[in-house]
């Protein structure tokens, strides 16, 4: 199912009622979440991604704006009656009920024509079981289960009603970094077999890039970009965006554009044609850096890490916007100077963005 | 574990404690033991140096004695009567404040008024209120039209007054004048439990069984009451010890007489027989009854906690 997303705005009142601010959680959020797809909402915790989460599952309504379902209309409409399938960020599994009777219990909810014979819903139930691979556990209780297993629990009771939309609430969150890996290639695998539109929420950059069909990054309410992974982070449309995504996280350095040419510290370090002379803030992904022995780019060497099949190298550069430059470089290359490191630049790894507005200058 | 050098300290810090409990409540509990077993106990007879025969003849005699039977009949039917009842109005109440939002705070005071009021003061409003006599006494026939605020409440709906608890009422009629007044002095202390326990499950629940379209009954049901079995069985089991042991309601509405005007000792109980046998000098007698009442307590609590265990969820 298509989820369409139209000027979706949600305005909390304040709280201290005599300074009379209100908080804008979502503003002005259009999208359209094509049908069977993987999407990541994305952004620093207080973006207002898991506000525009509940939005679309009916537990909070938006101030305006509009939420359709395919081409139904679902903006009024109260959360028991999308159809939705919920996975809350710690499960909310009944605690007093097993992993059958959990998964059992929205099926049991079924009213009128939709009702089911128990063989049936016994049956559904064994199958959403099967798919998140916890059949062998139906008579535990969660309290019994461990993180991974109850977040599988947590799925499947949102599966077995054949939602028409999953919608996930930080779902890593909880478990741990092992886990967290197998669980996001499970929820991948999950979304793919059973085909059902899913939207995700995280603050965790490399979770939505490896999984999401789509990701949109949100910052204080306001979608910053949306895309593929890969686009985005190949293409950031803002500083905010190109620091977000990526890990290590991006080198941001102060730079002045002159006769289209990046000066960083004095020295120009790239040619940008077509670009105006201005003050500008570079940002360098850490694969961006070629180590270059006549490299224009001089940093101070701090040390090297080698990570196997890379290598990374930590400099500082008097022009940094951070305290340290990383760059990744192949481990074929050996750091010959022990004091400095000179690089030069692919020119797709360097963004320019406006010193005042952070927005992209392309060149 | 404590080194056992510094055992001493241990001690040392519990030693307040342990002397207060040991003269104030372990002492007691031995000594009702002991007068219990002495035949015809009384401290008077002790004073004078009377040897006492050494027997159970006082439980004998406490269990063979009608007036006795009558408050234990009294007594069980109160708690029969009055635990489900105000344990599932209070539920139902608790209920309903969690899920209003404007005025609960003030509500919810109101409701807990009753508690912070004194019992005996709260029945001889409650005898006023059930009273067939009013303010302005007359002749036979304007007795009723000034009667209490029930009767002439009753009387709007075509009723005819009932004598509630006046000499000649019957005792059913001052049954369910007791078992009004006890469920509603019960209610604020189950209320404000069961709010609190309400207060304290995850909103997370109530979301999940939203989006699973569950319909408000089955949350109920399924997902409140479940969540909430500790409170309950915590009000049910302190409801059933606190009915054994009802005497000031009655002492409220009845005076100390323990009935209405001419049936004195009718709506008796446990613990009244216990206090009435202190009276007349009887010690041996009231503690047995003491043994009795507290033998009945642990049983039915024990039952209580029994059953709890298989069906709460903690």
């Amino acid at each position: 199912m298509k989820v369409e997303l139209r000027n979706l705005t949600k305005i909390f009142p304040s709280r201290n009622k005599k300074s009379g601010e209100e908080v804008i959680a979502v503003n002005d959020f259009t999208f359209t979440i094509p049908d069977g797809k993987l999407i990541g909402l994305l952004g620093p915790s207080g973006c207002g991604k898991s506000t525009t989460l509940y939005m679309i599952s009916g537990l909070q309504k938006p101030t305006s704006g509009q939420i359709f379902f395919g081409e139904d209309d679902v903006t009024e409409l109260s959360a028991e009656n999308r159809g939705i399938g919920l996975v809350f960020q710690n499960y909310a599994l009944y605690p007093h009920m097993t992993v059958k009777q959990n998964i059992l219990f929205p099926l049991q909810n079924l009213k009128g024509a939709d009702k089911l014979p128990k063989a049936e819903m016994l049956q559904r139930a064994y199958e959403a079981a099967k798919l998140v691979q916890i059949d062998e556990l139906m008579d535990r209780k969660p309290g019994e289960l461990s993180g991974g297993q109850q977040q599988r629990v947590a799925i499947a009771r949102a599966l077995v009603k054949m939602p028409k939309v999953l919608l996930l609430d930080e779902p890593l969150s909880n478990l741990d970094a092992r886990l967290r890996l197998q669980t996001r290639e499970e929820i991948r695998r999950i979304q793919k077999e059973t085909g059902i539109t899913t939207i995700f929420v995280t603050h965790d950059q490399e979770e939505a890039m490896s999984i999401s069909d789509m990701i949109v990054v949100m910052k204080l309410g306001v979608v910053q970009q949306t895309g593929r992974p890969q686009e985005v982070y190949d293409d950031p449309t803002n500083l905010f965006v190109a620091k977000f995504l990526g890990t290590p996280p991006i080198n941001v350095f102060a730079g002045e554009v002159k006769s289209e040419k990046l000066y960083i510290g004095g020295v120009a370090v790239l040619d940008v044609p077509g670009v105006e002379d201005r003050e500008v803030t570079v940002g360098i992904r850490p694969e961006g850096f070629v180590p270059d022995a006549n490299g224009p780019l001089v940093c101070k060497l701090n040390s090297v890490e080698v990570m196997g099949r890379d290598v990374s190298v930590v400099s500082t550069h008097a022009s940094s916007l951070n305290p340290i430059v990383r760059s990744i470089v192949n481990s074929d290359y050996r750091i010959s100077s022990e004091e400095t490191v000179r690089y030069s630049l692919k020119s797709h790894k360097v963004f320019l963005f406006d010193r005042r507005d952070e927005t992209r200058i392309r060149f | 574990m404590v080194e056992s050098k510094h055992k001493w300290k241990a001690w040392l810090y519990l030693s307040p404690a342990i002397v207060l409990l040991l003269i104030f409540t372990v002492w007691p509990i031995i000594n009702t033991i002991r007068m219990s077993l002495l035949v015809d106990y009384s401290t008077i007879k002790e004073t004078g140096g009377y040897a006492f025969d050494f027997g159970i003849k006082n439980f004998v005699r406490v269990l063979n004695y009608p007036k006795f039977l009558n408050c234990l009949k009294n007594t069980l039917l109160l708690c029969v009567l009055t635990v489900p009842l105000s344990t599932i109005l209070a539920l139902l109440i608790a209920v309903c404040l969690n899920a209003i939002k404007p005025l609960q705070r003030f509500l919810q005071t109101v409701f807990f008024l009753p508690y912070v009021t004194n019992s005996i003061a709260i029945g001889m409003v409650f005898s006023a209120m059930f009273n067939i006599i009013g303010n302005n006494i007359g002749s036979s026939t304007q007795l009723i039209t000034t009667a209490g605020i029930i009767n002439n409440i009753i009387g709007v709906f075509g009723v005819d007054p009932i004598n509630w608890i006046n000499a000649g009422s019957s005792y059913w009629a001052n049954i369910t004048v007791l078992v009004v007044y006890i469920v509603w002095d019960a209610l604020p202390f189950k209320i404000l439990v069961l709010l609190g326990g309400l207060q304290s499950i995850n909103r997370q629940y109530y979301d999940a069984a939203k989006v699973d379209s569950t319909p408000r009954s089955r949350v109920f049901t399924k997902i409140t009451v479940p969540l909430l079995s500790p409170m309950i069985a915590y009000v049910v089991i302190t409801a059933f010890i606190g009915g054994f042991k009802e005497y000031s309601s009655i002492v409220g509405i009845f005076g100390d007489g323990m009935g209405p005007a001419g049936d004195k000792g009718r709506l008796n109980t446990m613990v009244g027989f216990i206090y009435d046998s202190l009276a007349a000098s009887q010690e041996g007698l009231a503690s047995a009854a003491a043994l009795i009442l507290f033998a009945i307590i642990f049983v039915v609590t024990m039952i209580n906690l029994y059953v709890s265990k298989k069906k709460t969820h903690y």
